[in-house]
């Protein structure tokens, strides 16, 4: 029997399956004190999702306030969109607007690897619709447990293959991300998934469910009983040793109807039918229609039993709770809607009317004409529980920050200097990543400029100007767990130098925050140092965050993931045929280091991979250096000035001569500055890049670095016999190197 | 102007591309509705990359039947030329109107990279402009590009020099004999798993092969008018 309003009323005492669903006995008692009666069954199913952590960002709402002193302003103009909208929205001139954001699909993803990424993509994917805009492009940041882990053998490919298979049926390039491996992702890797979309800078939609007796129509796939709970139950809560428990809980994918609901969605845009548009992620119809009418200016109603379903089985509060794919809702005028179902027809997209906006401010739903839920959206949407939880500086932190790297037995000789440049390469984190990236389509709509292994992933927009965006994902986790505030302005930093490194200016950032249990003191207190990092960081850059997702539980068997505050930046470039790539390219060309090198070893790849060592300090941010650095990068690619640029950052100057010289099997030959040589090559200190540049460019690149006040050295040449010399340490063939670069994925992956 | 029609399907991806193509090589892309019968009258058509119906059943094995290809099998069969590209390729082999089939790359993975190719046969409509054994890059991307077929259809292929292009180096794929692309006998239907439309531009492409299969079209099409 249904559990209808009337009932409720009827049956005060029923007991109710809230803890089941994942509620805490007070924000039980919170749903009966709203309601001023116990809520239906699906009205517990409804506020249970939107209520978890996953959907409420109840232990991170307070934090997140703080990203609210920062103005809604890019240095290319006001921002569209920000925080609290789907995904934030830039101004980026010529009528144009661009829209990202990044999101996680951890937890599934562990779970189901395969279906977990490809969920991630398509979830993503949907976001950027929904703001009127067309995806074109994505990126996926990873960090799985170690390579050699006999689990990553079965997440690694899985996740790849997921985020290729959705992905590359859509037809969206990935133009970038990051695979990072470390022992604390072991039983949670994280699959963070980015996208952008373009759209005319007048060309909006919102999610408001404006105008009574408008309709309500859900669209695309029909509703199963996959991802009951998926997203809201699965990423709400910690993984014990009993393992995966909830696979039935991960969502399916099915990328061939997305790509139809993209076009479809397109050419509704077009034909201006749509007065406002969610797509649907955790939640599903709950969030959807809680969510728009709680944004709108009435109510809502909807009846249940007109969703079209794939399970016939299926109760109402599953209906309320699943997670199908694919799914989209829209309000449109009534007299708009022959015209919406035509568009929707052309492209085999199922359309029903469920529902219209009412008068008053009620939320109702029927099924089969009984009443199932009558609230205020509100108190779904907006009004979940709001935790201050509690806080403390990890008590390990201090004996953890007082084991410098520093300390540790350098290079001996010229000879053991040059096997720890070759064993960086071979190390799993700096190896070639290109048996991943190759498993996506990188080309598709013909406008990727620069992709991965690239300094930023860069995108023409307009064939007429050339003007274009560049994106770049970016986080160490290393230095966020010795300190969470720094470690993620230099994750900040990192983004906005690899934006500037191609030529573009970095503008806006989104960001991706997946941390530990909120229920443990140390990992809020990380979370909260991090947001203030960014915060700061944000405000010294003049970058504001646009949005962005905040996933918590990632934990395993009481061990905590290291903080991993995932930036992504956006930057435009005015030209792409400006770009400048990162591979040496003339022999000849001058070999210059910009920025200043520390003695910063602490949580440098060089620490781990030579000594299995995490201790320390991290490297000092210098968030002006950057911007000054930026200038001139900016100033240089116009001009033409660069051959090629790469940034600094794991594994130092060693790993950047090391990338820039494999690109195009280019060497180099160099003197290292005075001082100790192993701090020259693996010191990891932040604002430097190396650039390669032509005699006839070098006076007027070094007068450009002298004006910005940024640093220069001038180090070697690039050669065409294809080495590495070091000049009085070492010389490594660029085919050793690359031999020892290439080989720890395919290896531990079976390829060939 | 010559006019090439670009047909897509539901889940075509690189139609846009394709169009976009064929505008740099100073012809008219003619946009082709696969519910439609209709080929506008079109010089040359081209089946573009992507997973046409989701990929499901088989690849190619739905679009096969849609209404458009009625009209370019018939098409081809009088000599329209017909390029296929990637899923077009896979939509060719369904439709019979080349032999064989494309199976699951031998390394179970999707792959994407920058392909060199040697041509081995210019006797086609869209390899005409290039040379002999002339050897070309072009982005390979698939999931499912190893080109199969039984001994005797192969040893065919070979004898009759419907061959046009086989992969240079690590074959990427499995395909026999390193089969990249062929013909049919007329050579005015020609498949290919890699993608000349991804090759127009130095911005966005590894080369600028791709111009060379327009090229070929457009010389064999002014030298039949």
């Amino acid at each position: 029997m249904v559990d209808t309003v009337e009932n409720a009323f009827a049956t005060p005492d029923a007991q109710q399956p809230w803890s089941e669903l994942g509620l805490k006995a007070e924000e039980y008692a919170s749903i009966r004190a709203i309601l001023g009666r116990r809520p239906t069954g699906c009205e517990l199913a409804m506020y249970s999702v939107m209520w978890s952590e996953h959907c409420s960002y109840k232990s991170s709402k307070v934090h997140l306030r703080r990203f609210g002193v920062l103005e809604p302003h890019t240095p290319r103009g006001p921002l569209l969109a920000g925080i609290g909208q789907q995904a934030g929205v830039v101004d980026v001139g010529n009528g144009l607007a661009v829209t990202f954001k990044i999101e996680s699909h951890n937890h599934p993803s562990y779970v189901e690897p395969y279906q977990g990424a490809a969920t991630g993509i398509g979830g993503i994917v949907r976001d950027i619709i929904a703001m009127g805009a067309r995806p074109i492009a994505v990126m996926d940041p990873l960090r799985f447990g170690p390579l050699d882990a006999p689990d990553t053998a079965r997440v690694l490919p899985g996740v790849v293959a997921g985020v290729g298979g959705y992905g590359n049926c859509l037809g969206l390039p990935n133009v970038g991300g990051e695979v990072i491996f470390d022992p604390t992702y072991y039983g949670n890797p994280l699959v963070n998934a980015l996208c952008v979309g373009v759209l005319n800078h007048d060309g909006m939609y919102t999610n408001a469910a404006t105008g009574v007796g408008n309709k309500v129509i859900l669209f695309g796939s029909a509703t199963g009983g996959d991802g009951i709970g998926g997203a809201s139950i699965l990423a709400s809560e910690t993984f014990d040793a009993d393992g995966p428990a909830k696979r039935p809980s991960v969502q399916v994918g099915d990328p061939f109807m997305e790509k139809l609901l993209i076009e479809a969605c397109l050419e509704l845009f077009d034909a201006d039918l749509i007065v406002g548009i969610q797509d649907f992620g955790a939640a599903g119809i709950s969030c959807a229609t809680s969510e728009m009418a709680a944004a709108g200016d009435g109510g809502m109603h909807v009846d249940l039993d007109l969703v079209v379903l794939r399970d016939p089985t299926l109760s109402p509060e599953e209906i309320l709770m699943s997670e199908s794919q694919e799914r989209m809702m829209a309000v449109v005028t009534p007299e708009n809607v022959d015209a919406f179902m035509a568009i929707c027809a052309k492209w085999d997209v199922l359309a029903t009317v469920i529902g219209e906006v009412i008068d008053g401010d009620r939320l109702i739903i029927d099924y089969h004409g009984e009443r199932v839920v009558d609230v205020d959206p509100r108190t779904v949407a907006d009004d979940g529980p709001v935790y201050q939880r509690p806080l403390a500086r990890p008590s390990w932190i201090d004996a953890l920050n007082a084991d410098g790297a520093e300390n540790l037995p350098r290079p001996a000789s010229g000879d053991e200097l040059g096997d720890q440049v070759l064993a960086l390469a071979g190390s799993p984190n700096l190896c070639d990543k290109s048996w991943i990236a190759d498993q996506y389509d990188r080309y598709v709509r013909g406008n990727t400029v620069l992709a991965q292994p690239e300094d930023s992933g860069l995108i023409r927009l307009d064939e007429e100007t050339g003007l274009g965006i560049a994106l770049s994902t970016d986080n160490n986790p290393r230095f966020c767990l010795l300190n969470p505030y720094l470690g993620a302005q230099l994750a900040l930093g990192e983004s906005y130098r690899n934006v500037a490194t191609t030529g573009a200016e970095p503008v806006a950032i989104t960001d991706c925050l997946n941390f530990g249990s909120p229920e443990d003191p140390d990992v809020m207190w990380q979370f909260q140092e991090s947001i203030m990092g960014l915060v700061d960081g944000c405000q010294a850059l003049g970058t504001p965050v646009t949005g962005g997702n905040v996933s918590f539980y990632n934990q395993t068997d009481g061990t905590n993931i290291h903080p991993t505050p995932v930036v992504g930046m956006l930057g435009v470039i005015d030209d792409v045929a400006d770009r400048i790539p990162m591979g040496f390219a003339h022999p000849g060309d001058a070999v210059v280091l910009l920025g200043e090198t520390k003695e910063e070893l602490s949580g440098s790849s060089w620490a781990d991979v030579v000594h299995g060592h995490l201790g320390g300090m991290p490297p000092a941010p210098n968030l002006d250096a950057e911007r000054a650095l930026g200038r001139v990068l900016i100033a240089a690619s116009k001009a033409r000035l660069l051959s090629s640029a790469h940034d600094l950052a794991d594994g130092g100057l060693s790993q950047a001569l090391v990338e820039s010289a494999l690109r195009k099997n280019l060497g180099v030959a160099l003197t290292l500055p005075d001082g100790d040589p192993a701090v020259a090559l693996f010191s990891e200190s932040a604002a430097r890049v190396l650039v390669s540049v032509s005699g006839e460019h070098y006076l007027a690149f070094a007068a450009l670095c002298g004006e910005h006040g940024v640093p220069m050295e001038r180090l070697g040449e690039v050669v065409a016999d294809p080495v590495i010399e070091v000049r009085g340490q070492f010389m490594l063939d660029l085919a050793d190197i690359r031999a020892r670069w290439e080989a720890p994925i395919r290896d531990a992956m079976g390829a060939h | 102007m010559t006019r090439i029609g670009v047909v897509t399907f539901p889940g075509s991806l690189d139609d846009h591309d394709a169009a976009r193509a064929v505008t740099l090589a100073g012809a008219t892309p003619v946009p082709l509705w696969h519910a439609a019968h209709d080929l506008e009258k079109v010089d040359a058509v081209i089946l573009p990359g992507g997973f046409s119906y989701g990929d499901y059943l088989r690849c190619g094995a739905i679009a096969r039947f849609s209404p458009i290809m009625t009209e370019v099998i018939a098409a081809a069969d009088r000599g329209l030329p017909v390029l296929g590209i990637c899923n077009g390729f896979q939509v060719l082999c369904e439709s019979h109107l080349l032999p064989g089939a494309l199976i699951r790359n031998d390394v179970r993975t999707f792959v994407c990279r920058d392909q060199a190719l040697r041509v081995e046969s210019r006797d086609t409509v869209w390899t005409c402009a290039m040379a002999e054994a002339q050897e070309i890059t072009i982005v390979l991307k698939n999931g499912e590009g190893g080109y199969i077929a039984d001994a005797e259809t192969l040893a065919r292929l070979e004898g009759e020099n419907q061959v046009v292009f086989r992969y240079l180096g690590h074959n990427p794929n499995g395909s026999m004999n390193d089969i990249a692309g062929i013909t049919n006998a007329r050579g005015n239907v020609v498949g290919l798993m890699p993608h000349p439309e991804h090759n127009m531009e130095e911005l966005t492409g590894p080369s600028l092969d791709g111009r060379l299969f327009f090229d070929s079209l457009l010389a064999f099409v002014a030298a039949a008018t």
